[in-house]
Protein backbone atom coordinates (compact mmCIF):
# COMPACT_ATOMS: atom_id res chain seq x y z
CA UNK A 1 0.00 0.00 0.00
CA UNK A 2 1.14 3.53 -0.76
CA UNK A 3 0.25 6.30 1.69
CA UNK A 4 0.75 9.93 0.64
CA UNK A 5 0.39 12.69 3.21
CA UNK A 6 -0.88 16.11 2.15
CA UNK A 7 -2.19 19.24 3.82
CA UNK A 8 -5.54 20.62 2.70
CA UNK A 9 -7.12 23.72 4.27
CA UNK A 10 -6.98 22.86 7.99
CA UNK A 11 -6.81 19.11 7.57
CA UNK A 12 -4.19 16.46 7.04
CA UNK A 13 -5.06 14.18 4.14
CA UNK A 14 -3.73 10.64 3.87
CA UNK A 15 -4.20 9.25 0.37
CA UNK A 16 -4.23 5.45 0.49
CA UNK A 17 -3.59 3.43 -2.63
CA UNK A 18 -3.78 -0.35 -3.06
CA UNK A 19 -4.92 -2.91 -0.49
CA UNK A 20 -5.67 -2.43 3.18
CA UNK A 21 -5.30 -5.99 4.45
CA UNK A 22 -3.61 -8.07 7.14
CA UNK A 23 -0.19 -7.37 5.62
CA UNK A 24 -0.56 -3.62 5.05
CA UNK A 25 -2.85 -2.53 7.92
CA UNK A 26 0.13 -2.01 10.29
CA UNK A 27 1.61 0.46 7.75
CA UNK A 28 -1.49 2.64 7.89
CA UNK A 29 -1.71 2.37 11.66
CA UNK A 30 1.88 3.56 12.04
CA UNK A 31 1.13 6.67 9.97
CA UNK A 32 -2.46 7.38 10.99
CA UNK A 33 -2.39 7.37 14.78
CA UNK A 34 0.51 9.83 15.26
CA UNK A 35 -1.05 12.27 12.76
CA UNK A 36 -3.78 13.17 15.27
CA UNK A 37 -1.12 14.55 17.61
CA UNK A 38 -0.05 17.01 14.89
CA UNK A 39 -3.51 17.94 13.60
CA UNK A 40 -6.75 16.48 14.97
CA UNK A 41 -8.61 16.95 11.66
CA UNK A 42 -7.73 13.98 9.48
CA UNK A 43 -9.09 12.95 6.09
CA UNK A 44 -8.47 9.49 4.66
CA UNK A 45 -8.78 9.60 0.88
CA UNK A 46 -9.67 6.12 -0.43
CA UNK A 47 -10.03 7.04 -4.09
CA UNK A 48 -7.32 4.55 -5.06
CA UNK A 49 -7.99 2.01 -2.33
CA UNK A 50 -9.37 -1.21 -3.80
CA UNK A 51 -9.69 -3.61 -0.86
CA UNK A 52 -10.37 -3.59 2.89
CA UNK A 53 -10.42 -6.65 5.16
CA UNK A 54 -11.14 -6.86 8.90
CA UNK A 55 -7.51 -6.01 9.71
CA UNK A 56 -8.06 -2.73 7.86
CA UNK A 57 -11.34 -2.08 9.66
CA UNK A 58 -9.50 -2.60 12.94
CA UNK A 59 -7.10 0.24 12.10
CA UNK A 60 -9.97 2.51 11.00
CA UNK A 61 -11.70 1.83 14.33
CA UNK A 62 -8.51 2.73 16.22
CA UNK A 63 -8.27 5.93 14.19
CA UNK A 64 -11.90 6.82 14.90
CA UNK A 65 -11.41 6.22 18.62
CA UNK A 66 -8.28 8.36 18.61
CA UNK A 67 -10.11 11.15 16.77
CA UNK A 68 -12.80 11.15 19.45
CA UNK A 69 -10.22 11.01 22.22
CA UNK A 70 -8.39 14.12 20.97
CA UNK A 71 -11.60 16.00 20.12
CA UNK A 72 -10.83 15.86 16.41
CA UNK A 73 -12.36 14.12 13.43
CA UNK A 74 -11.56 11.42 10.91
CA UNK A 75 -13.36 11.56 7.59
CA UNK A 76 -13.09 8.76 5.04
CA UNK A 77 -13.79 10.09 1.55
CA UNK A 78 -13.95 8.97 -2.09
CA UNK A 79 -14.83 5.44 -1.06
CA UNK A 80 -15.67 3.09 -3.91
CA UNK A 81 -18.96 1.17 -3.84
CA UNK A 82 -17.38 -2.24 -3.17
CA UNK A 83 -15.76 -0.90 0.00
CA UNK A 84 -18.93 0.97 1.02
CA UNK A 85 -20.60 -2.44 0.91
CA UNK A 86 -17.96 -3.83 3.30
CA UNK A 87 -18.66 -0.89 5.65
CA UNK A 88 -22.40 -1.59 5.45
CA UNK A 89 -22.10 -5.33 6.09
CA UNK A 90 -20.04 -4.75 9.21
CA UNK A 91 -21.95 -1.75 10.58
CA UNK A 92 -18.85 0.44 10.11
CA UNK A 93 -20.92 2.78 7.94
CA UNK A 94 -22.45 4.06 11.19
CA UNK A 95 -19.18 4.18 13.12
CA UNK A 96 -17.12 6.09 10.56
CA UNK A 97 -17.72 9.42 8.88
CA UNK A 98 -17.87 8.33 5.25
CA UNK A 99 -18.17 10.38 2.08
CA UNK A 100 -18.82 8.43 -1.10
CA UNK A 101 -17.34 9.13 -4.49
CA UNK B 1 -9.26 -29.08 -8.45
CA UNK B 2 -5.97 -27.35 -7.70
CA UNK B 3 -4.30 -27.75 -4.34
CA UNK B 4 -1.80 -25.68 -2.40
CA UNK B 5 -0.07 -26.74 0.79
CA UNK B 6 1.47 -23.90 2.82
CA UNK B 7 2.65 -23.19 6.33
CA UNK B 8 -0.15 -21.82 8.50
CA UNK B 9 1.72 -18.53 8.76
CA UNK B 10 0.64 -14.95 8.06
CA UNK B 11 3.54 -14.35 5.70
CA UNK B 12 1.99 -16.91 3.32
CA UNK B 13 -1.15 -14.82 2.84
CA UNK B 14 -0.15 -13.34 -0.50
CA UNK B 15 0.71 -16.79 -1.85
CA UNK B 16 -2.68 -18.10 -0.74
CA UNK B 17 -4.60 -15.21 -2.30
CA UNK B 18 -2.70 -15.57 -5.55
CA UNK B 19 -3.46 -19.28 -5.65
CA UNK B 20 -7.18 -18.80 -5.06
CA UNK B 21 -7.39 -15.98 -7.59
CA UNK B 22 -6.39 -18.53 -10.21
CA UNK B 23 -9.78 -20.23 -9.76
CA UNK B 24 -11.94 -17.13 -9.96
CA UNK B 25 -12.29 -16.99 -13.72
CA UNK B 26 -16.09 -17.08 -13.74
CA UNK B 27 -16.52 -14.35 -11.15
CA UNK B 28 -16.91 -10.62 -11.84
CA UNK B 29 -14.51 -8.21 -10.06
CA UNK B 30 -16.75 -7.45 -7.09
CA UNK B 31 -17.36 -11.13 -6.33
CA UNK B 32 -13.60 -11.75 -6.68
CA UNK B 33 -12.88 -9.07 -4.09
CA UNK B 34 -15.46 -10.50 -1.72
CA UNK B 35 -14.12 -14.04 -2.03
CA UNK B 36 -10.62 -12.61 -1.59
CA UNK B 37 -11.69 -11.06 1.71
CA UNK B 38 -13.31 -14.31 2.88
CA UNK B 39 -10.15 -16.28 2.01
CA UNK B 40 -7.96 -13.76 3.83
CA UNK B 41 -10.12 -13.85 6.96
CA UNK B 42 -10.25 -17.66 7.08
CA UNK B 43 -6.54 -18.12 6.40
CA UNK B 44 -5.55 -15.47 8.95
CA UNK B 45 -7.75 -17.19 11.51
CA UNK B 46 -6.13 -20.57 10.86
CA UNK B 47 -2.64 -19.04 10.86
CA UNK B 48 -3.33 -17.26 14.15
CA UNK B 49 -5.11 -19.95 16.15
CA UNK B 50 -5.16 -23.45 14.64
CA UNK B 51 -1.72 -24.58 15.79
CA UNK B 52 -0.55 -21.83 18.13
CA UNK B 53 1.91 -21.88 19.75
CA UNK B 54 3.12 -24.76 17.56
CA UNK B 55 3.40 -24.64 13.77
CA UNK B 56 1.53 -26.53 11.11
CA UNK B 57 0.34 -26.43 7.56
CA UNK B 58 -2.88 -25.73 5.69
CA UNK B 59 -4.09 -27.48 2.59
CA UNK B 60 -6.17 -25.28 0.31
CA UNK B 61 -8.17 -26.50 -2.64
CA UNK B 62 -9.72 -24.19 -5.17
CA UNK B 63 -12.18 -25.25 -7.80
CA UNK B 64 -13.77 -23.27 -10.55
CA UNK B 65 -17.30 -24.65 -10.86
CA UNK B 66 -19.66 -23.66 -13.68
CA UNK B 67 -21.73 -21.57 -11.26
CA UNK B 68 -18.98 -20.07 -9.12
CA UNK B 69 -15.83 -20.81 -7.15
CA UNK B 70 -15.34 -23.27 -4.28
CA UNK B 71 -12.47 -23.03 -1.82
CA UNK B 72 -11.72 -25.69 0.80
CA UNK B 73 -9.39 -25.21 3.79
CA UNK B 74 -8.04 -28.26 5.61
CA UNK B 75 -5.94 -28.01 8.75
CA UNK B 76 -4.91 -30.48 11.43
CA UNK B 77 -5.01 -27.96 14.24
CA UNK B 78 -7.27 -27.77 17.27
CA UNK B 79 -10.87 -28.67 16.34
CA UNK B 80 -12.74 -25.43 15.79
CA UNK B 81 -16.05 -24.75 14.13
CA UNK B 82 -16.06 -21.07 13.15
CA UNK B 83 -19.77 -21.25 12.35
CA UNK B 84 -20.51 -21.71 16.05
CA UNK B 85 -18.69 -18.50 16.86
CA UNK B 86 -21.07 -15.79 18.05
CA UNK B 87 -21.17 -12.85 15.67
CA UNK B 88 -20.07 -9.52 17.15
CA UNK B 89 -22.65 -6.80 17.75
CA UNK B 90 -22.22 -4.54 14.74
CA UNK B 91 -24.67 -1.94 15.96
CA UNK B 92 -22.59 -0.62 18.86
CA UNK B 93 -21.01 2.86 18.71
CA UNK B 94 -17.27 3.09 18.03
CA UNK B 95 -16.26 3.42 21.68
CA UNK B 96 -17.91 0.12 22.58
CA UNK B 97 -16.91 -1.84 19.53
CA UNK B 98 -14.83 -4.95 19.91
CA UNK B 99 -13.10 -6.30 16.89
CA UNK B 100 -13.00 -10.01 17.77
CA UNK B 101 -15.01 -12.19 15.45
CA UNK B 102 -15.33 -9.52 12.80
CA UNK B 103 -13.16 -11.43 10.34
CA UNK B 104 -15.33 -14.54 10.50
CA UNK B 105 -18.47 -12.44 10.20
CA UNK B 106 -17.02 -10.95 7.01
CA UNK B 107 -16.11 -14.40 5.69
CA UNK B 108 -19.71 -15.49 6.17
CA UNK B 109 -21.26 -12.37 4.67
CA UNK B 110 -18.93 -12.32 1.67
CA UNK B 111 -19.73 -15.87 0.56
CA UNK B 112 -22.89 -17.69 -0.48
CA UNK B 113 -22.30 -21.00 1.29
CA UNK B 114 -20.00 -21.94 4.13
CA UNK B 115 -19.83 -25.38 5.71
CA UNK B 116 -17.66 -26.96 8.39
CA UNK B 117 -16.90 -30.54 9.27
CA UNK B 118 -14.27 -32.32 11.37
CA UNK B 119 -13.01 -35.50 9.81
CA UNK B 120 -9.97 -37.71 10.40
CA UNK B 121 -8.43 -35.12 12.68
CA UNK B 122 -8.87 -32.33 10.17
CA UNK B 123 -10.89 -29.12 10.26
CA UNK B 124 -12.51 -28.86 6.83
CA UNK B 125 -14.07 -25.53 5.96
CA UNK B 126 -15.66 -25.09 2.55
CA UNK B 127 -16.79 -21.78 1.11
CA UNK B 128 -18.59 -21.12 -2.12
CA UNK B 129 -18.92 -17.87 -4.00
CA UNK B 130 -21.64 -18.07 -6.62
CA UNK B 131 -21.33 -16.24 -9.89
CA UNK B 132 -24.18 -13.70 -9.69
CA UNK B 133 -25.45 -14.43 -13.18
CA UNK B 134 -25.11 -18.19 -12.93
CA UNK B 135 -21.62 -18.19 -14.38
CA UNK B 136 -22.13 -16.65 -17.80
CA UNK B 137 -19.56 -13.94 -18.31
Amino acid sequence: MTITQKTEANAIVLECEGRLDTTTAPELEAVLLPVFDTNPTVILDFKYLEYVSSAGLRVLLKGQKKAVAVGGSMTVRNVMDEIIEVFEMTGFIDVLTVERI
Amino acid sequence: MNELIVDASLDKLDEVLEFVEGAMGALPPKACMQLNIAVEEIFVNIASYAYAPEKGSVRIRAEEAPDGTIVVFLDGGVPYNPLEHRDPDITLPAEQREIGGLGLLMAKKMTDEITYRYENGMNILTVKKAAPDGGVK
